[in-house]
């Protein structure tokens, strides 16, 4: 059984049990984990091929790893299922999709038992950051709230993220990692007794009788809430281009679900398209489960996530090329898997600029090109005149720091609507904007040495709301200022005690100790490093590199220091020469990306699928706008797109564009109509209640 | 200066988009008018798509012949895919008394040239594999019926009118009908006045609101029904079921579904206590009623996925029967109102019905089968169409 894709040291995450669970796909043994969902397995054994589309027999794989989509769908024991939804069950029978499913003729009669009914003060769909946070306040208060999640575990998207959170330590827990703080919601949850959870339930309607339909894995039910609190956070944006259907190219998020829930190192090598926070991150955690990063391209002259993070991977040798695109991907002609990724400059009005395109290989493409709230329930419960509120990225996009603070206001604003009177701080609406924020004015570098025997160097030079190091310093010798925005300065006197090193979430701070050498010419730097031990032996001669992942020369590994305190982020004492000390910030891991000198032929065509589920081309949306469509129903009706199992959630972002491409005026374009179901239903479902039909 | 036009055809739906292109065809020039932002996106849509002549009123089947007629070579002549697919509709029965009931009905049904029979059990189960045999009696199999899409049919309608010359106005809404000395004039919208000796209310659910207008009675109510569809699965059933059964569930009155071109299973059901009004958002009951009829006829459609739900207007008047007649006393206007949730499969029928209306001024169908359709008639019987 091939089983050398599972993660089993990460850097960060603790390792899963071993693989115990037999099941057949396509009449192969494999194994799973206890729990895990069928993708998961399928990559870990190296298969990314789930099935080919009906209409044009296009390969299926994974897409959103999110039950948002439906492309992942598999036959498991005859029944077409969502295979990042449904959880390996021993002795499963699952089956790639290959076209229209054949209805199994299961004959047996069923009991019809009718839905059961919950009445709830408050309805929290989604259990992240923001869900949790309003659901926590709510539960302190002693109001009955019930918490419905589509995945395994609360948490939402922080169960996915390694690494150290931003914001302000007071307010967001920053400072600590995304997998911890969604632990210690969930544990803080637990300890409620008002507020219920129920996981892998998946609101799938909101209704003109002000109930909503929920999905759990056996039945459907119906709640009736006083209040509902919509927190589904956001889906990834995507892009058509050629070949940006092939299975290996999916969201920064499925990734990360592979990766760092499953714990399934589902790439070799791989490339982002997307230089915002979702794409420099996912960059990073690639390279902590030790997959290549090849590159990442961003369409703006400038990256729009976060400086520090971008620098973090370009010291790690990640090249991030800027005004940039993604032009093309190319497969396998028979399989159809990714192998090629071609990229281009592109001009200030966002065209190709002819000869600049390299192609470099890779077996899997990230895009990281942005967030959509998912809105859909929020937007119909309004129509309906529910009583609902919106929190975290479903009322506005933003990192998890602010999802949370935004969950604990609209938690209070809750209360207060059910007659609880309890104060919202008067600054809260401030600090919720501040996290908010986006990037501010950066400065220069300028590094001056000092007279002192060791000091820090803090390489935050762009306005990010962040603090922790301003708590971290135990002599509280750095200061943030009155706005978290504001950038850190030192003054004082450093112990070298290396907390602020080891706290800073954008691994912006190193310690220069000039007392190493009594002679002048080495000095030594402590630098933070999340890679994991095994990548850097003491004794070891490294490639050093400055803030910018520019070369500067070598350096000598010393020392590791590596205590539980720590929080799994080594601090390297690496030896460099003195006139190196200000400048090097880090050490190289990987050589430069080569581009291939003779790109293959492409396999794709030029005209890109724009509705996945339909597999709808570009060409078809260009010639019904040409023709004076205008309403998006329409558009659905002729082209199909939009139509399928997820109903437009991917493409109706794309089809915008391609509206703006063709120099309509998005005011003209009547947006599609929210339909129920959100996800797809097996009808079996809707029969599987608690009660008797009577 | 007010545009002037042959004949204005007021809303663009399964009833106003056939209007309008058997007008043109007969070389009028005709503007489509519908207040909504693109035509064939109001009921028309909701409709599910089967197109049969099994009806028991005799104009409603020879109108729904027409539309077969139509709509089964249409690609054939036009070139649009219409999501044409054949497979005639079945009903099949459980009692002795729906079964007296339905084969009572074939003299009638047979003599205004619909081919239904009486299949048995076995045929039944053929036809619809996987369902229930305890107490399945037979059913009646009418194989000419069919389906097609409302999604494709009013647009392919509407391209093919403005290529003859018909002007199309969406978000444009009549407000008012100009009519003088008995005559109808034209029309006033929100945007703007319009000229036309011959005017076609074509308004669906809002057709009531037209006769307040016009100041006269259009007895149209709509009332609202819930539909739905799933994933494609491959195909296996070929024919539209009707079941005709009250649920056990006390909620559906008959429950009706059908496999359509792309694979998709579609289905509705008719609630018991109607919903009347306009209401086009869904309820939490409709999928665990429905399911539970789908699944107690033929439990293997328990592993299809529902994919998408959905509600439309049915407007009904009185006997169930559409109102398809010039309007007396009003010179030029013509009627094609109320029907009663089979708009879409009586549209094309009705079309041609209309095109004579306006430019013969007299029905095309014949005066026996006219007269049930026609405006004014007596509604007090109470009676309903006994397929509706």
């Amino acid at each position: 059984m091939n089983e050398q894709r599972r993660i089993r040291r990460h850097p960060v995450l603790p390792p899963l049990p071993d693989p115990t669970v037999p099941f057949l796909f396509n009449g192969q043994p494999l194994l799973a984990r206890d729990g895990e969902v069928i993708s998961s397995a399928l990559y870990a054994a190296g298969i990314e091929i789930f099935g080919h589309h009906p209409r044009d027999g296009g390969a299926q794989g994974i897409f959103c790893v999110n039950g948002q989509c439906s492309q992942c769908t598999v036959l498991v024991d005859g029944r077409p299922l969502k295979a990042c939804m449904t959880r390996v069950r021993e002795g499963m029978r699952v089956e790639s999709c290959e076209g229209a499913p054949l209805m199994p003729p299961d004959d047996a009669r069923v009991d019809i038992r009718r839905p059961s009914e919950h009445r709830v003060d408050v309805l929290v769909l989604g259990g992240g950051p923001a869900g949790l946070n309003a659901a926590i306040e709510l539960g302190r208060l002693g109001v009955h709230v019930l918490i419905v999640d589509d995945k395994p575990e609360l948490g939402g998207k922080l169960t996915l993220q390694t690494h150290q959170f931003f914001g302000s330590v007071e307010d967001c827990w920053a400072g600590t990692r995304g997998v911890d703080i969604g632990r210690i919601l969930a544990d803080e949850i637990a300890a409620l007794p008002t507020v219920d959870a129920w996981l892998e339930t998946t609101a799938v309607g909101v209704f003109a009788d002000a109930k909503v339909g929920v999905v759990t894995s056996t039945e459907y039910r119906i709640i009736e809430p006083t209040v509902m609190l919509v927190a589904l956070g956001a889906r990834e944006k995507s892009l058509a281009f050629p070949g940006c259907d092939l299975p290996g190219v999916y969201g920064a998020g499925a990734f990360q679900t592979l990766v760092n829930r499953d714990l399934v190192r589902s790439s070799e090598r791989l490339f982002v398209v997307g230089g915002g926070n979702v794409g420099l991150i996912g960059a990073y955690h690639a390279l902590q489960a030790g997959i290549d990063v090849v590159g990442l391209v961003e369409a703006l002259p400038e990256v729009g996530g976060y400086k520090v993070h971008a620098d973090k991977i370009r010291r790690l040798g990640v090249p991030i090329w800027t005004s940039h695109t993604v032009v093309k991907a190319d497969g396998d002609p028979v399989e159809g898997r990714l192998e090629s990724v071609t990229i281009a400059r592109i001009d200030d009005r966002f065209q190709v600029v002819p000869g600049t395109d390299r192609t470099f290989e890779v077996d899997t493409l990230l895009i990281a090109v942005g967030l959509d709230p998912c809105d859909e329930l929020l937007v119909k419960a309004k129509d309906i005149g529910l009583r609902v509120y919106a929190a975290g990225d479903t009322a506005e996009i933003a990192e998890a720091s602010a999802a949370i603070f935004s969950g604990r206001i609209t938690g209070r604003r809750i209360a207060n609507d059910l007659g609880i009177p309890v104060p919202i701080p008067e600054d809260w609406d401030d600090i919720a904007a501040v996290l908010r924020s986006r990037p501010g004015k950066t400065v220069p570098f300028e590094p001056a040495d000092r007279p002192d025997p060791v000091y820090p160097l803090i390489r935050c030079v762009q306005e990010i709301p962040c603090n922790p190091c301003e708590d971290a310093c135990p002599d509280g010798l750095i200061h943030v200022g009155s706005s978290i925005m504001d950038l850190p300065r030192f003054s004082g006197a450093c112990l070298g005690c290396g907390e602020c090193v080891a706290v800073c979430p954008g691994l912006a701070i190193n310690l220069v100790f000039n007392d190493y050498d009594p002679t002048g010419r080495t000095a030594l730097l402590m630098l933070p490093f999340e890679m994991g031990t095994g990548r850097v032996p003491l004794g070891a001669t490294v490639q050093t590199v400055d803030m910018e992942g520019n070369p500067v020369g070598t350096g000598k590994v010393v020392a590791v220091r590596d205590r539980p305190e720590q929080d799994r982020r080594q601090l390297v004492m690496l030896e460099v020469p003195a006139p190196d000390k200000l400048t090097v910030a880090g050490f190289t891991m990987r050589g430069p990306s080569r581009p291939v000198d003779t790109p293959r032929v492409s396999s794709t065509g030029d005209d890109p699928i724009v509705c996945r589920c339909e597999r709808v081309r570009k060409s078809v949306i260009v010639a019904e706008l040409r023709a004076g469509v205008r309403d998006m129903n329409q558009l659905k009706a002729l082209a199909r797109v939009g139509m399928g199992g997820c109903g437009g959630k991917t493409c109706s972002d794309l089809v915008r564009r391609i509206a703006r491409e063709e120099g309509i005026d998005l005011g003209e374009i009547t947006p599609g109509t929210i339909r129920p179901l959100l996800a797809e239903t097996p009808l079996l479902q809707f029969v599987q209640g608690e009660e008797d039909h009577g | 200066m007010a545009e002037s036009f042959d004949a204005i055809v007021v809303g663009g739906g399964s009833v106003g988009m056939p209007s309008a292109y058997y007008l043109t065809r007969r070389g009028l020039k005709v503007l489509v008018l519908e207040r909504r932002t693109a035509v064939g996106q109001g009921d028309n849509k909701a409709a599910i798509g089967g197109v049969r002549a099994t009806h028991s009123d005799p104009a409603k089947i020879l109108l729904c012949l027409r539309s077969l007629e139509e709509i089964r070579t249409w690609k054939e002549v036009h070139g649009d895919d219409i999501g044409w697919k054949p497979g005639g509709y079945l009903f099949p029965v459980y009692s002795e008394e729906m079964e007296k009931k339905l084969r009572g009905l074939f003299p009638l049904q047979r003599r205004h040239g619909l081919v239904n029979d009486w299949v048995d059990a076995d045929t039944v189960a053929d036809l619809l594999p996987g369902i229930e045999r305890e107490g399945l009696r037979g059913g009646t199999y009418s194989p000419n019926d069919g389906q097609t899409s409302p999604l494709l049919l009013p647009i392919a309608l509407m391209r093919h009118a403005v290529r003859s010359g018909a002007v199309v106005r969406v978000r444009e809404r009549v407000v008012a009908y100009l009519v003088s000395g008995g005559k109808i004039m034209g029309v006033k919208t929100d945007k703007g006045v319009y000229h036309a000796p011959r005017v076609v209310v074509a308004t669906g659910a809002d057709a009531a609101r037209d006769g307040q207008l016009l100041g006269i009675d259009i007895p149209v109510t709509p009332d609202s029904h819930e539909a739905g569809i799933t994933a494609p699965v491959a195909p296996f059933i070929e024919p539209l079921i009707v079941d005709m059964r009250p649920g056990p569930e006390g909620k559906t009155a008959n429950f009706y579904f059908g496999q359509n071109h792309e694979g998709q299973i579609i289905f509705c059901y008719t609630p018991r206590e109607l919903f009347v009004g306009t209401n086009r958002e869904n309820l939490s009951e409709f999928l665990p009623v429905l399911a539970g009829r789908m699944v107690s006829l033929v439990p293997r459609l328990r592993h299809l996925l529902v994919r998408r739900i959905w509600r439309g207007c049915y407007p009904m008047t009185p006997d169930g029967t559409p109102i398809v007649s010039n309007v007396p006393g009003v010179e030029g206007l013509t009627l094609a109102v109320g029907m009663c949730g089979q708009g879409f499969m009586l549209g094309l029928g009705v079309g041609q019905e209309v095109a004579a209306l306006v430019v013969d001024g007299k029905h095309r169908l014949p005066p026996g089968a006219a007269k049930t359709i026609r405006y004014g008639r007596d509604f007090r019987s109470g009676i309903m169409e006994a397929l509706k």
